[in-house]
């Protein structure tokens, strides 16, 4: 069953003005529930205006957005409700932490919801557990933690609402790739036990490859495609054509396939061209001599 | 919320109001903020209110904008009116109700006040919408050069300035992403009960000073990496050249305010 549906879906910033821009033009989407989606688009293709629409942020000018098959804006009062059901974790999420203990800050969203402190409790150790923060960081401050425990203790900030969609935009931009895989392994985990929707953007065809089972390409203003990763990835040339990049792998087994050598699968990571490579090369064993 | 903040704010153009000299814009800015306040009948302020106007139509800067600009400061006009329509007690009475009274000079003050505080924040909204925040710096700088001979520090006053406008659109950016962010953890900012957005006026107010502070920080060092050590001998990039429609238009700032002032005295 889809759990977040756009339809028509229209957005313009300082209308009126001589900097009017439309950042998000008619776009119609549907997204299931328990499933991975990658985001992709060039900077500036309405992507990040796209998702603070999913939370209810930001209010379209034309068209719906749909929550579990309700129209989010239908009651203004109930918008807070939504924001606690779809999770969105900023870009530098770090900079919005503010209280003096790890542990505050990650209570402060379920404390919003009204929760009481036995389950607060629950939620913020299961959830520091789920992204890897020890329990003796709890009662640090968390300003002294390093730039990626920032990062996941923000993260958990969200996490800890237990929303039914979680969206991360760009959970991993500027960080150092063992920072960066530590996140999305956790981010998985996390994904694994509670099976809920979640949605990533990012600039990584790597990052994306590994975990999306839809992705969803935005390129000025429009909806460009949103479909399964191999298919969306098979379509190098036109990503390309927009200004994104395909995983590095998906190029070089390109240029195997014009060179002659193909596989007739679409490959996206490394684990499973290795995969793949090593059968060709059993099944014909001549050429490992050459 | 934050975006109606237009103070401050730049609107790229190339109209004829835009490629004035900011120094002579300073200054004309000046003159017509005294033609504003000399003179206090009716026509004294229609000629203004033509030449604001006016301005304001070459600048081809949409009226909207302007209108805009008052928004924010209008509780201010509002209380002004009323002090000066319940507290000038000279002149005939207009209508009494046990210690509230209006007289005729007072609601004219109150009418006048308004539309005179209404032309100065349009116009000086024009100053600061075609004019770049860098240019009106340099052109403060020039301006106060003159003070340099008494000690006075004139650059680092400037470079001050320009910093502190340069930043402004940013911190409001800033702020709109962290108010985004404690929102989508939902914190009641612009809802909920008054002590409740109170308490998470802490939510956004810590980051945005941790931020401000690391930003200065960032700011100075790059600033040093580059070897700036103050305003001694440095030379500009863009050397501010006057034309004949500077003095054109200084001419005709001129002519208004001395109309003004002869509307003023002569017909009374």
């Amino acid at each position: 069953m889809a759990i977040l549906e756009t339809e028509e879906l229209t957005y313009t910033y300082s209308e009126g003005t001589p900097f009017e821009k439309t950042a998000v033009d008619h776009v119609s989407l549907s997204i299931e529930e328990g499933e991975m989606i990658g985001v992709m688009g060039h900077t500036g293709s309405g992507k990040s205006t796209l998702i603070q629409h999913f939370n209810g942020l930001l209010k379209p000018a034309s068209g719906r957005v749909l929550l579990d098959g309700r129209d989010i804006w239908a009651d203004k009062e109930k918008i807070r409700d939504v924001r606690f059901q779809v999770g969105l974790v900023f870009q530098y999420p770090e900079y919005q932490i503010f209280e003096e203990t790890v542990y505050k800050d990650i209570a402060f969203g379920p404390k919003n919801m009204g929760l009481d402190e036995a389950e607060i409790k629950r939620r913020v150790l299961e959830t520091a557990h789920d992204i890897g923060i020890s329990e003796e960081l709890l009662e640090r401050s968390p300003f002294e933690l390093s730039g990626g425990q920032k990062r996941r203790v923000a993260i958990a900030g969200v996490m800890a609402m237990e929303p039914k969609v979680l969206i991360l935009d760009e959970p991993t931009a500027g960080l150092d790739p063992a920072g960066r895989d530590k996140i999305l392994q956790h981010i998985k985990n996390y994904h694994r036990r509670t099976k809920n929707t979640i949605l990533i953007v990012s600039h990584s065809m790597e990052d994306i490859a590994s975990f999306a089972d839809r992705i969803l390409v935005m390129s000025k203003a429009k909806l460009f495609c949103f479909d399964e990763t191999v298919k969306v990835f098979s379509r190098a040339e036109e990503i390309e054509g927009i200004g994104l990049d395909v995983p590095q792998i998906t190029r070089v087994f390109g240029v195997l396939k014009r060179r002659g050598l193909d596989f007739g699968k679409e490959v996206y990571t490394v684990g499973y061209a290795k995969e793949l490579l090593l059968k060709a090369l059993k099944e014909k064993g001549g050429l490992l001599n050459c | 919320m934050l975006r109606d903040i237009t103070i401050g704010q730049f609107f790229p153009g190339n109209s004829i109001i835009h490629r004035l000299d900011p120094r002579f814009k300073i200054v004309i800015t000046l003159l017509f903020i005294v033609m504003l306040f000399s003179g206090g009948t009716l026509l004294c302020l229609g000629i203004g209110a033509v030449y604001t106007f006016t301005a304001i139509f070459l600048s081809r800067i949409p009226l909207k904008m302007f209108l805009k600009s008052i928004k924010p400061l209008l509780p201010f006009l509002i209380i002004t009116a009323m002090l000066n329509l319940f507290l000038v007690s000279s002149g005939e009475l207009l209508w009494q109700w046990k210690f509230l009274k209006i007289t005729d000079e007072g609601l004219n003050i109150s009418i006048f006040m308004i539309i005179r505080i209404v032309l100065l924040i349009m116009g000086s909204s024009l100053l600061t919408y075609t004019t770049s925040p860098i240019t009106l710096t340099d052109a403060i700088e020039r301006l106060l050069s003159p003070l340099r001979k008494l000690k006075f520090p004139v650059h680092e006053l400037a470079m001050m300035m320009s910093i502190a406008l340069r930043f402004i659109p940013t911190l409001i950016e800033e702020t709109d992403k962290i108010i985004s962010a404690q929102k989508a953890r939902g914190a009641e900012i612009d809802t909920g009960s008054f002590i409740n957005r109170a308490r998470n006026l802490v939510s956004i107010l810590v980051p945005l000073f941790i931020s401000a502070f690391r930003r200065a920080d960032e700011l100075a060092t790059a600033m040093e990496c580059r070897c700036y050590n103050g305003g001694s001998g440095r030379t500009r990039l863009r050397q501010l050249k006057s034309a004949p429609r500077d003095y054109a238009a200084l001419a005709v700032t001129i002519l208004f305010l001395a109309a003004v002032i002869a509307a003023g005295k002569l017909l009374r």
